[in-house]
């Protein structure tokens, strides 16, 4: 156990290492960031000069070099745009975008979990089939249009929710729920399928041979047994929200970094860009690095080498 | 499995008395399944009906699309003016609506086409050599694939579209650089334990050489995931190209999108329902075709695939 802890230590260490590598590419992807910013009338001795202030006539891994180390001080420059530092700017849009995620979380968890419970629970009745329907259609919704749709008749027609902006409950509701409606049906799905997987196993055959209550055998020895690959997709689910709810951000105004994103991509404020994707890249590393160790702990067949 | 040993009386009487059941080809398979499933046969049809609409939008659109006139500028549905009359109304320019839809499907779906073509070939060839081949080849691609798993997908795609700037190609790219990973992980998964079994020893053993291996005994038998996950992204295909278009990094305008149609709409969101409406309405109804599709070869072709 311990050694494949420090392996994926290891291994996580390893990805966000490259994950930088890819956004200093990025960066340089991107062209002359000097002649973003200067202004057009500028002079080739002003962008000369420019350049070599800030190193970029260096060779491009001495270059590296210099951005891993800024980077590992959290200092990825200063955004174009606003003139802060570019990381303290992400920073600052991120609780709004972790407030997102995790209500988003929340939502698909604990309501899909449960549906997708009943529905096993019930196969082959009408429940069942409405919620295969219902988690179908759901999945097939794209969100920012879900998310429009939302406002229109929340916000424009019964004039009960804000359309946009961040603040109170009233606020939170409507983006939290849009951003989980694709992992909700998705989870339902899973669950189901796994709830059915193993209520065909031996032991659940036993436990009920033994003649114990149904509801002990489903709320114990089934619903623990397909806690696994939930727990895993979960961890993914969570991960994918925290980079992924970039359009639903921009939908309702919300101010959080895929909003930020967005913004920046539009006035070419590559630092902020880059700050952004580093700080979701590691979050994301590090909960698939969190759900694999879980995983170990909770299946004691995994193999640790 | 089981079904085929023990024979249900309705399986045991068809090949009694059916010769040509003997050389049971797959797509016979896939028809009779399709009877007995409707929504399979909904799908099915939506698909058709959305490719065609796209192949023949010059056709069957009733304006051309790019046609702007500003003093008819959005009219609702089912309203008329001089001698047009505008099935689904006008946009905010007075473009036919119902034109533009059309038209948006040729985006759509050549993009989410491609895409799969794309990234289909390119997880099943990496898939094929990371797990045939095994070793130093298997461990570097399975670190890319962990790689591109770890990184923010949409994040990544928003970055590299600012930077090269919007354009067909550059979109069917950058979306592909995502999915082709989950091809390779499962066609990777599937050779490892083909590579095992006997009909590969048995080729191995009269000499046959590994190019001829992997592509004539060990590729027909990985096909049929590679159907099943290319059908099941399709439609996410179209969603994150209608998401794109939507933030203004698709395919520029005037050229219609349906996610396009929905940016340009959104504006409108309080004086004109179905700028807003219709176009959302098209991507889930065609997404839900191509799902529906997915779920019935899924099924129909290896139902061990459930948890994708």
């Amino acid at each position: 156990m311990g050694g494949y802890v420090v392996k994926r230590l290891i291994q996580a260490i390893f990805l966000l290492k490259l994950v930088m590598i890819i956004v200093f590419l990025l960066l340089h992807m991107t062209g002359d960031p000097v002649t973003v910013m200067l202004d057009t009338d500028a002079t080739l001795e002003d962008i000369a000069r420019l350049k070599k202030l800030m190193g970029l006539d260096q060779p491009l891994w001495v270059q590296y070099s210099r951005f891993f180390m800024n980077a590992l001080h959290g200092n990825f420059g200063e955004s174009i745009e606003h003139g802060e530092p570019a990381m303290g700017l992400v920073l600052e849009h991120f609780p709004a975008t972790i407030e997102m995620a995790v209500g988003a979380f929340a939502f698909a968890a604990i309501i899909g979990i449960p549906f997708g419970c009943l529905a096993a629970f019930k196969e082959g009745s009408v429940y069942d089939k409405s919620c295969i329907g219902v988690t179908v259609l759901i999945q097939a919704i794209p969100d920012f249009w879900l998310a429009i749709m939302f406002i229109m008749f929340f916000s424009v027609f019964l004039g009960v929710l804000p359309s946009y902006g961040r603040g109170g409950w009233s606020h939170f509701v409507m983006p939290a729920f849009v951003a989980s409606t694709y992992h909700l049906a998705r989870l339902a799905r899973l669950m189901r399928s796994q709830m059915l997987e193993v209520m065909r196993q031996d032991y659940i055959t036993t436990a009920r041979s033994k003649g114990l209550n149904e509801k002990i055998i489903l709320m114990v020895h089934a619903l623990k047994n397909s806690a696994i690959p939930i727990v895993t997709v979960l961890g993914l689910d969570l991960g994918i929200l925290l980079g992924g709810t970039v359009i639903i951000e921009v939908v309702f105004a919300w101010p959080g970094v895929g909003r930020l994103v967005v913004e920046s991509i539009s006035t070419r404020d590559f630092p902020v860009v880059q700050a952004a994707v580093f700080l979701l890249a590691s979050g994301f590393v590090l909960i698939n690095l969190a759900v694999d160790l879980l995983y170990a702990v909770l299946d004691p067949r995994i193999s640790y080498s | 499995m089981t079904e085929e040993t023990f024979g249900t009386p309705q399986t045991v009487f068809v090949e009694e008395i059916g010769e040509e059941r003997q050389e049971e080809r797959p797509w016979q398979k896939l028809l009779d399944s399709l009877y007995k499933d409707k929504s399979a046969l909904f799908g099915v049809l939506i698909l058709f009906g959305v490719v065609f609409a796209a192949l023949l939008a010059p056709v069957l659109a009733p304006m051309n699309p790019h046609e702007q006139l500003l003093e008819r500028a959005l009219r609702p549905p089912l309203s008329t003016h001089g001698e047009h009359f505008f099935i689904l109304g006008t946009d905010h320019l007075g473009r036919d609506y119902l034109s533009r839809l059309i038209y948006g499907a040729r985006v759509s779906l050549m993009v989410g086409f491609f895409a799969v073509l794309l990234t289909g070939s390119i997880g099943l060839l990496i898939g094929l050599i990371s797990g045939y081949f095994g070793g130093k080849i298997d461990f570097i691609f399975m670190r890319i694939v962990d790689l591109v798993l770890s990184f923010p997908f949409i994040l990544l795609a928003l970055a590299t579209i600012a930077i090269v700037g919007p354009s067909l190609t550059d979109l069917i790219l950058v979306m592909s650089m995502r999915i082709w990973v989950n091809y390779a992980r499962v066609v990777r998964g599937e050779v490892l334990s083909l590579r095992e079994q006997e009909f590969v020893q048995a080729a191995r053993s009269i000499g046959s050489s590994h190019a001829r291996i992997l592509f004539f005994h060990i590729l027909p038998n990985v096909l049929a995931p590679v159907i099943i996950i290319a059908s099941l992204y399709l439609g996410r295909m179209i969603i994150i190209e209608a998401g794109l278009s939507f933030l203004g990094l698709g395919v520029p305008p005037p050229t219609p999108t349906w996610g396009g149609l929905l940016s340009e709409g959104k504006v409108h969101l309080y004086t004109a329902w179905w700028v807003v409406t219709l176009p959302g309405l098209a991507i889930t109804v065609t997404v839900l075709g191509a799902n529906l599709v997915g779920d019935w070869l899924r099924n129909v072709l290896d139902p061990r695939m459930k948890t994708l």
